[in-house]
């Protein structure tokens, strides 16, 4: 076994080094962000975080937003998992690993985006139990670490157990690979629920102290991925072997139109209560939606994501449109960057926005945060290609085990 | 220490498994391990080094043995005896001057309470100076714990309309003070949300935080309903003749860049029976602390006979710090 996964190793290692001209012009690009973004970490390691836009009045900042909306990335690859092994929708079977393949990236950039926003990265060892002290089960961020990395356990060993017997021509034994894939599903609503009771379980802070945001999360988070996944499925559809029957992005397509609309919903209804008679609570989302005292810096990109994520979803609704490859794909990235924002920074940043005692101080990151952001997710996009690279090959038989 | 140096020689010839499962000192065994991975790097580095003498060597010692030390909360007397006198002599290496830090623990029946006099204060923000000096805030960011705001007369207590960064002279006029800083809550949300147990609430009711076991996640400052807490964005700085020598392992000594800190009720100087400095530089009387547990002390006089309230009472965080009006 352990002479199959060496050899497994090494001719996925072969198989991502070699490529086509695009291909290495790609991970050179990525490559290239990624050493930008690791020197702007560097001075921030250095100098300390004040080189980052954030404050004793806005505690987290890109940081957290990109990390909150990643989970839901991660999360979202149950919609693929689902259908394929429980419900054995054969036209969800070849989808089903690159989903998997983006959660395991999307959980790295998770990790890095958590690691990248605490002050002494040298003591995280703190947190590991045993060698230091996890506040469990009082602390939701002790809760977050055991999900996250337990999520990220399953979905690195259900595809590599799949992926290594397929490698052999052998069939994968379904006895041992389904309970993985049971675990997995209730695991990826945890993964964001949690998330969610991050903020949610903060009575100091009205605007994410609210019974919809683990809800919501989900929702979003159900639209936003597969939306992902389909714009990935298109891109590996044209540059390799690897072949999506387009009838397995029709139905991905239904998953993230349901989702969008409930998430409008959910919308909806938070925005009612907000604003129909406006509370002592309801400032936050003033500042966001309207701005206040003058300070609008959020005003724009709130709208912006609602505007996206309406179209996005008037388009997905109608049948005609959806069914429209090229429709479809507009749709689905502005659905992705609506709810980016939305969920990202206009969720983080407003829980901090009116401070503890009225002051209205504002965030904006600065060069530095925004570099390392995208050094992370050039290293998720990074991980994402080798990860499908070596896959995909496998699945159309290129890589087999030769003994 | 026999014991110490005989387990250390006999690290090579453990086994991965007679390390985990050595329970009582499962930190040495990591140490031991990360140790002999990168002895050899550490080894060629400081022997090789020119600059290399005894005072480095030992500054490196120390600085290692305090990486590896344990959370304060569940140390034993004997180590917090040993992380106390690391950090003098480490100060004493670096700066050539000594420090006094105490790691005095909560007397017994005492349990802290502070209230508030917002007819009396006045807005002259002398607590604020006494604070940043007796607690070695860092200079550069003007770090403050506490907060006074001047509020127009008129609305009540509206926050919203307060200044907190007045300039003018005061007491203004139309003006009344109100001020805030930790509370030192009965259950305290901050406490809940660390994930590493790096801050907690001791006997006596201070609310502290082990500024060498915070990993900076800055979770409790946003579950703060009070703006009680303060990042390190920088490395802090105090100029050496202006450092305040008396310390407190889990008080004023000096921090570091990525950590919490907080107001501690000068645990330096309230667990020697003394007031906090806020209290002592107050020129109107408007500050008054002490023990609840005494039912003769001035604090809880005034929690029987005026009208206290606390701020956002409907959050169930129980402050233990009132305020009142004459």
């Amino acid at each position: 076994m352990m002479k199959v996964f060496v050899h497994f190793v090494k001719d996925s290692l072969d198989e991502v080094t070699k490529g086509s001209k695009v291909y290495h012009i790609w991970m050179a690009t990525l490559t290239l962000i990624m050493l930008i973004g690791a020197f702007c970490y560097y001075i921030q390691v250095d100098q300390g975080m004040v080189v980052t836009g954030m404050s004793d009045n806005v505690g987290w900042g890109l940081y957290i937003s990109n990390f909150t909306f990643l989970v839901g990335i991660a999360a979202a690859a149950v919609m693929l998992v689902l259908p394929t092994y429980i419900f054995k929708d054969i036209d969800f079977t070849q989808a089903v690993l690159i989903g998997e393949g983006l959660a395991v990236a999307a959980l790295l950039m998770c990790l890095a985006f958590v690691v990248v926003d605490v002050g002494g990265p040298a003591n995280l060892w703190h947190v590991i139990p045993i060698i230091g002290i996890m506040n469990f089960p009082n602390s939701m961020l002790a809760w977050d670490i055991i999900v996250l990395n337990g999520y990220l356990f399953i979905n690195i060993t259900v595809p590599l157990y799949i992926l290594i017997n397929v490698y052999q021509n052998k069939k994968p034994n379904k006895n041992v690979y389904l309970p993985g894939v049971f675990i997995s599903v209730f695991w990826a609503v945890s993964i964001h629920m949690v998330t969610a009771f991050l903020y949610q379980g903060l009575q100091a802070r009205p605007f994410w102290n609210t019974a919809l945001l683990g809800p919501r999360f989900l929702a979003s988070a159900f639209a936003a991925g597969p939306a992902l996944i389909i714009l990935v499925l298109t891109i590996i559809n044209k540059y390799t072997l690897f072949k999506i029957a387009s009838k397995t992005i029709d139905k991905i397509a239904i998953i993230v139109t349901v989702a969008a609309q409930i998430n409008l919903i959910m919308l909806i209804s938070e925005l009612f209560k907000e604003f129909y008679f406006p509370t002592h609570h309801s400032i936050s989302a003033q500042y966001l939606f309207f701005g206040l005292e003058g300070k609008t810096a959020l005003v724009p990109w709130i709208w912006t994501a609602i505007i996206l994520n309406v179209i996005a979803t008037a388009m997905l609704t109608f049948h005609k449109v959806r069914n429209n490859k090229k429709y479809l794909l507009f749709a689905c990235a502005i659905l992705f960057i609506g709810i980016w924002i939305e969920k990202g920074f206009g969720l983080i940043v407003p829980g901090f926005i009116p401070g503890q005692w009225g002051e209205i101080v504002e965030y904006t990151p600065t060069f530095i945060e925004i570099g390392v952001t995208l050094g992370i997710w050039a290293m998720g996009a990074f991980i994402f290609t080798v990860l499908a690279k070596a896959g995909i090959a496998v699945e159309v038989g290129k890589l087999r085990y030769k003994a | 220490m026999s014991k110490e140096d005989n387990k250390v020689k006999d690290a090579s010839q453990m086994t991965w498994h007679q390390i985990t499962t050595e329970k009582s000192d499962r930190r040495d065994a990591i140490k031991k391990l990360t140790a002999g991975l990168i002895a050899g790097v550490g080894l060629a580095s400081t022997s090789c080094s020119v600059f290399s003498d005894d005072q480095e060597k030992e500054i490196s010692q120390l600085t290692w043995d305090e990486f590896f030390k344990k959370n304060y909360k569940i140390m034993s007397d004997e180590e917090r005896i040993q992380t106390v006198q690391r950090l003098e002599a480490l100060y004493e290496k670096k700066t050539g001057n000594t420090i006094n830090m105490s790691h005095q623990g909560p007397i017994e029946d005492v349990l802290f309470g502070y209230a508030f006099n917002i007819s009396k204060c006045q807005g002259y923000m002398d607590c604020v100076n006494a604070c940043i000096e007796e607690n070695n805030q860092d200079r550069n960011s003007e770090m403050q714990y506490i907060r006074i705001h001047q509020i127009e007369k008129g609305h009540g207590f509206n926050f919203e309309k307060a200044d907190d960064n007045y300039t003018n002279q005061v007491p203004a006029e139309n003006h009344f003070y109100i001020g805030t800083q930790c509370f030192h809550c009965e259950n305290p949300p901050c406490v809940n949300v660390c994930p590493t147990e790096a801050t907690w609430k001791e006997k006596d009711g201070i609310v502290v935080v082990d500024y060498d076991w915070c990993i900076g996640c800055r979770y409790c400052l946003a579950s703060c309903p009070y703006d009680g807490r303060r990042f390190n964005w920088s490395q802090p700085h105090v100029p050496e003749d202006e450092v305040n020598k008396n310390q407190h392992y889990l008080g004023n000594r000096m921090r570091k860049k990525g950590v919490m800190e907080k107001c501690t009720f000068c645990i330096q100087r309230s667990r020697n029976g003394n007031n906090p400095a806020c209290v002592e530089a107050c020129p109107t009387g408007a500050r008054k602390f002490g023990n609840l547990l005494d039912p003769k002390s001035e604090i809880r006089w005034i929690l029987e006979n005026k009208k206290v309230f606390r701020l956002k009472e409907d959050l169930g965080t129980e402050p233990k710090f009132w305020y009142y009006m004459d």
